[in-house]
Order: structure tokens, then sequence, then C-alpha cells
């Protein structure tokens, strides 16, 4: 026991990931906590979509099946674990087989470098924005053969739709990260560097986000990220290569069942990775707000209860719907789950205000609140924006966001050389 | 047994080598035109896979900031993209006239 | 970070792209090589990796399995026919191509056998952190950039086959 005590003990003193430490026992535990941690953020955006997204269209979204729709999730998995498992007569075995897992793969493989925290990463590679990059242009190569494999036109057109998109908004996706990478070179170390931790650091020895640096230059750089990403992750308003309306559901048109419960997965686990990205680059990763500007021990202490508050505020919410359930036998079993569930959240909460938890926790906290912003942001974006036809889509991509990436570059290049 | 465990620059060349041979019997032996254009890239990726070896043993000996040869093969990436562009683009021209892929009917100058 | 089990993850990658090599020239469908090959490049970029070349790792995952790869399958979706997959697959010279090929394989193993002594073990691991900036210093270096007149005619050779690629993939000129 005081082995393991220890052992726990020297690997949260060091300060390196486990990956460039050459730790893998800790490397293992990492990649498995991601991989929960990934299943369970996905299926909670199941929820919240379609809660938030009925309560933006002015309804109220799935009640029955736990209080509030809670349950909804595990019910969608069930009923899409249970389903038949068709494979059109003509398709190509392999290939309609393989497809879904290239997809998933991709998006899964980004999170190796993810920073939730300056050691709570995976491994650190020293070209982590390029690997992120490389990995997740693989996931076209997915969605080209899972339309090619569907031996129907509908699929087809829709798979070539989406990779056409795909590739035409990674080079504006591109060209914003590069103008990032040209900021870091502007520490007082003098050299710039590609890892995801280095260029956390560097905003911090900057004393920006580099969403501020060089205003307004950063702030459109983000925004060309921005829109950038959500074309890359086919979501409203670029979503016309699985819009139903158009398409009939696009390239996963003729998958059902498992394997389009794996589509799902990659595109909601590409949508937490590039809004990774996004915070890494931009929004300081794991810094907690104004982590210069408001210095010292007491702000430290403020900014580390946000955790354990967010969480008792979480519970008092719940604790507040549960009192306005009908109070009708058959909502008993209902409420109590609420109940429980609000009991859960509270007991976090006190918890995550521990000091010594809080302390741990407070990276992670503050990165996935950044994350959790972003993920509110598609939600809105698909409840608020009408769709892009495919040629204004392309025309926006190549037409608009190229040459505001390049002036970015260019003028972001132009002000750190007068700068140094 | 020992010389196989131990990789050496050798064993990094050779791999290049039966890539090379893959993709020249690919560009001999097919007749469809995409094929023969994706076993020239194999080509292309054995003599790179050779340039970063070689660019690794010169590391040895000439420090660690000797990196022409994996700068060159950056260089021979950007041309196979370039000649992988023009090459798909003649082979869609040359469709829509004869709506065949196959390399042997390509015979209209043919006496 | 040291090297960790270098002979086994070698001969992996190594067996992954000679597999993926063989079923690119051998499969009668262009979509199954295509695949086959984006494996190859795959196990390529792995190979980078132990070679100490992270940079150039990346550049291959980005361009080549992620860019040139997606060209080669749209290409191919879009002129698919059937028929080519129920056509003779192997073209009437294969038999004179098998046996160049086999005196270029003969050739490669007399060199290869005879300069065995002249490459040396190579054991020393390198720094990962210096080697974006290394190539950058040969590219762009005030100093020490030698590359620097044979990047700009990469880049003007990307626009000429840019151009190329547009103009010959036109419906009327």
């Amino acid at each position: 026991m005081r082995v393991i005590i220890d052992y726990i003990q020297s690997y949260l003193g060091s300060d390196q990931t486990p990956g460039v430490a050459g730790n893998w026992f800790w490397a293992t535990v990492y990649v498995l906590l991601v991989f929960v941690g990934l299943s369970v953020a996905v299926i909670a955006m199941n929820w919240l979509e379609r809660k938030i997204l009925a309560h933006m269209q002015v309804r109220l979204g799935p009640m029955r099946v736990g209080p509030h729709g809670l349950l909804q999730p595990i019910a969608d998995a069930l009923k899409l674990l249970l389903k038949e498992d068709l494979i059109p007569s003509e398709a190509d075995k392999t290939v309609f087989w393989i497809a879904p897992f290239i997809v998933v793969l991709a998006a899964f493989t980004v999170f190796v470098v993810v920073p939730f925290g300056p050691t709570h990463a995976i491994t650190d590679m020293n070209i982590g924005i390029l690997f992120m990059l490389g990995v997740s242009s693989l996931s076209v190569l997915g969605i080209v053969t899972a339309g090619w494999a569907s031996n129907s036109h509908y699929p087809l057109i829709g798979a070539l739709r989406s990779s056409a998109q795909m590739v035409s908004y990674e080079v504006a996706m591109g060209l914003a990260v590069v103008s990032v990478i040209l900021m870091t070179s502007l520490n007082p170390t003098g050299t710039g560097t590609l890892s995801m931790i280095g260029i956390v650091r560097a905003q911090q020895a900057q004393g920006t986000w580099f969403i501020f640096k060089f205003f307004p230059l950063g702030l459109i750089g983000f925004f060309i990220f921005a829109v950038a990403m959500v074309a890359e992750t086919n979501r409203a308003p670029f979503d016309l290569p699985e819009a139903e309306s158009e398409l009939t559901a696009g390239f996963h048109t003729e998958y059902s069942g498992f394997r389009w419960s794996l589509f799902f997965l990659a595109e909601y686990s590409a949508m937490i990775a590039v809004s990774s990205i996004a915070v890494t680059l931009w929004l300081g990763g794991w810094l907690r707000p104004f982590p210069n500007a408001l210095q010292g021990a007491r702000w430290d202490f403020f900014f580390a209860l946000f955790p354990g508050i967010t969480f008792l505020f979480l519970g008092a919410l719940a604790i507040f719907s549960a009192s306005r359930m009908p109070k009708h036998p058959y909502f008993r079993i209902q409420t109590l789950g609420l109940a429980g569930f609000a009991a859960v959240l509270v007991l976090i909460g006190a918890v995550l205000l521990y000091p010594p938890v809080s302390r741990v926790v407070q990276d992670v906290f503050w990165f996935s609140a950044k994350v959790a912003a972003f993920m509110y942001l598609y939600i809105w974006y698909r409840g608020t924006f009408p769709r892009y036809r495919f040629d204004q889509l392309m025309k926006v991509g190549w037409k608009v966001l190229l040459p505001t990436g390049l002036a970015v570059l260019i003028l972001t290049a132009t002000a750190g050389f007068f700068v140094r | 047994m020992d010389a196989m465990l131990h990789i050496s620059t050798l064993h990094y060349l050779v791999l290049g080598a039966a890539l090379f041979l893959l993709g020249v019997i690919g560009v001999l032996t097919r007749r469809n035109i995409v094929i023969v254009l994706m076993s020239i890239e194999l080509i292309l990726n054995a003599v790179n896979l050779n340039l970063v070896a070689f660019s690794r043993y010169w590391q040895g000996i000439h420090g660690a900031t000797a990196l022409h040869g994996q700068v060159f093969a950056i260089f021979v990436i950007t041309d196979a993209a370039a000649e992988a562009a023009v090459g798909l683009g003649i082979l869609i021209a040359f469709f829509r006239n004869k709506e065949t892929v196959n390399v042997d009917e390509v015979n209209l100058l043919k006496w | 970070m040291a090297p960790v089990a270098t002979p086994f993850f070698f001969y992996l990658l190594a067996a992954t792209m000679i597999i993926g090599g063989v079923l690119v020239i051998t499969r009668k469908n262009a979509v199954h090589s295509a695949l086959a090959l984006i494996t190859a490049l795959l196990a390529q970029a792995g190979i980078y990796l132990m070679l100490y070349a992270p940079f150039v790792a990346g550049v291959q995952i980005i361009l080549y399995a992620g860019g040139i790869m997606v060209l080669f399958l749209f290409v191919i979706m879009l002129i698919s026919i059937e028929r080519t997959e129920k056509e003779r697959q192997f073209n009437k010279q294969w038999l004179v191509g098998i046996a160049t090929a086999g005196a270029l394989g003969g050739l490669f193993i007399a060199v290869y056998t005879k300069g065995k002594s002249l490459f040396p073990e190579g054991r020393l691991s390198y720094p990962e952190s210096g080697n974006t900036q290394g190539v950058a210093d040969l590219l762009y270096g005030q100093h020490t950039g030698t590359y620097m007149f044979s990047f700009e005619i990469a880049s003007l050779l990307l626009l000429v086959a840019i151009i190329g690629a547009v103009v010959m993939a036109k419906k009327r000129i």
C-alpha cells in the first residue's frame, strides 16, 4: 500500500507528461481516462444538444425517458445496438466495414496530444499541432470510403461533397494555426514551438491569450479558425452533405445501428478535438482567466473555488427541478432519481471545494469549461443559422477565409518583426 | 541473428530497395493507369526513405543539424503532389475522350 | 526519451509497408489499391519517426496520406467503371517487366552485400526538440539557408501544376 501511495506521489510531483517521461503505466491510465471521458462527453452532448435545441425552438425536448429526459441517450444507445445490421447487397463488404473504423481512429488518435494541464496530457510531441492537423485530415479518407462503399448515388455524392468541403477548410485552418505559431516565437526566450503545451506556456509567458494579441489580428485569426472548424466537422450551417432534406443523410445513409453510432461518435469526438485546438491556441488552454493580471494567493484561491461552485450550482438546479416535478405516484421514481442525481452533483461539488483536490483539478476544469463553451456555441449555431448551399460554402472557404488567413499571417509576421 | 536484431542504416536501405522494386513491377505490369500512378508514388516513397535514412547517417558524422536529407525529402513530397495532380488531370482529359483507363488502349498514334 | 523495442517496431512497420505495397500492385479494385497505399504511407510515417525525423513524418501524414490520396480516391470514384475489374489486369509485357525488376533486384542485392560494411550502426539518439528548427534553418536561415532557392522553385512548380491540372481537366478551354 505504501508503495502504491509513493508511486502516485512520485507521479504527481513530476513536471512532465507521462509520454515524455517514458512512464508506461500512467500513459495507459491517461489513455483509458481520455477514452472514458470522451464517451461520457459524447453521451452528455447527445442529451444537451436535444434539450438545448428544443429550448431554443420553444419546445421541451425529451422529457419521458428519465427525469427531464436524462436517460434518453442510454435509450438511444440501446436502440442503436439492437437494430438490424444492414449491408447493401452490391456493397463492398470489407471497405464498408473498415470505413467507420478509419473515422473513429482518426477522431480518437488526436487526443494523444490534447493538453488538459501542464502535465495532464498523454504525451507532448514536439510537433503536436502538426500531428493534430494531420490526423484530423485522415478522417476525410474514412468519409470518402464510406460513401463509395455504400454503392448508391446519394451517399457517393454526399461523401464527395463532404470531403471537398473538409479539404477546402483545412487550408484555412492551417493558415490560422500558422499565424498563432508565429506569435509563440515572440517569447522572451525567442524560440517558437509547435508543441501544444509549449503554446500554452508561451501564452502564459507573454501575458496575453493569443486571441487578444496584436488586436485585432488574434481575433480575426480566431474567427477564421472558428468558422473553419465548424465546416471541418460537417456541422450546421455547413452540414449540406448530411442534411436530411437534401441528401437523405449523405455519406452515412446506408449505415444503420452500431456502424451509424460509430460515425456519430467520431463526429462529436472530432468536434471536441478541434474545439480543444481552438482553446489551446487562442484561449489559453488550461490557464484560469487573468493569470497575470490578477495574481497572488487570494485570486488563486478565488478562482480555485469555481469547480466546486459549478457543481454545487448544477446540483441546486437539479434539486429545484426535482421539487417542481408533478406530485403524482407515477412520477415518484423519476423524482427520486433526479434527487439522487442532484445529491451526487452536490457531493462532487463538495469534494471539489476541498483545497488539495481543487488545486489538482484546476487545470482540467478550466480547459473543460472552455471546451464546453465551444460545444454550446456549436449547438447554438445549429439552432440559429440556415444552411449554406454547396457553392456558397466553397466560395466562403476559398474566396473569403483563405485570403483573410493569408492577410492575418502576413500582418502578424510584420507586427512580430516590429515588436522584436 | 544479432545483425537482424540491431537496426542499422542498411536495414532502412534494403526496405527502400524492396519498395522501389514493388513500385517498378507495378509500373511495368499493370494496365490500369491509376494503379500505375500509385506505383509511381510507391517509388517516390522508397526514394524518400533512402534520403531520410542517409540524413540520419549523415547526422552521426556531421552533428545534429545536418538535416539535408530531410529537407530534400520534403521537396520530393512536394514534387509528388504536383505530379499526381497533373497526372490525374491528364487521366481525366483522356478518359473523357476514350472512356477507358487501360494503358494499352492509349494507341491512337500507333502506326 | 530512450528508444524502446526498436527491432520490433521496425519489423512491424516494414512488414506493413511491404504488404501494403504488394496489395497496391495486385488488387483488381482500384479503391482497394488506394487503401493499401494509404496504409503503406502511414507505416512510412512511422519509420520516419524511428529515423528521428518527426517533421517529415508530420508532413507525410498531412500531404501524402491526407492530401494526395484523397485526390486519388476522388479521381477513382469519378471515373470508376465496373468493367475494369473484370478485364485483364496485367498487360502483355508482364514477363519482360518482371524480368527487368528481377535484374534491378539482383543489382540491389549485389550493391548491398558488397557495401555492407560501409554503414555503421548509428546508435545515437537525437533530441526531438531541434528537428523542426533545424529544417527551418536549412530552408530559411540567414547564413545557413542553402535550400532557399529550391524552395522558391518548388512554389513555382506548384503554381504550374495547379494551372496545368485546371487546364487539363476543363471541359472547354
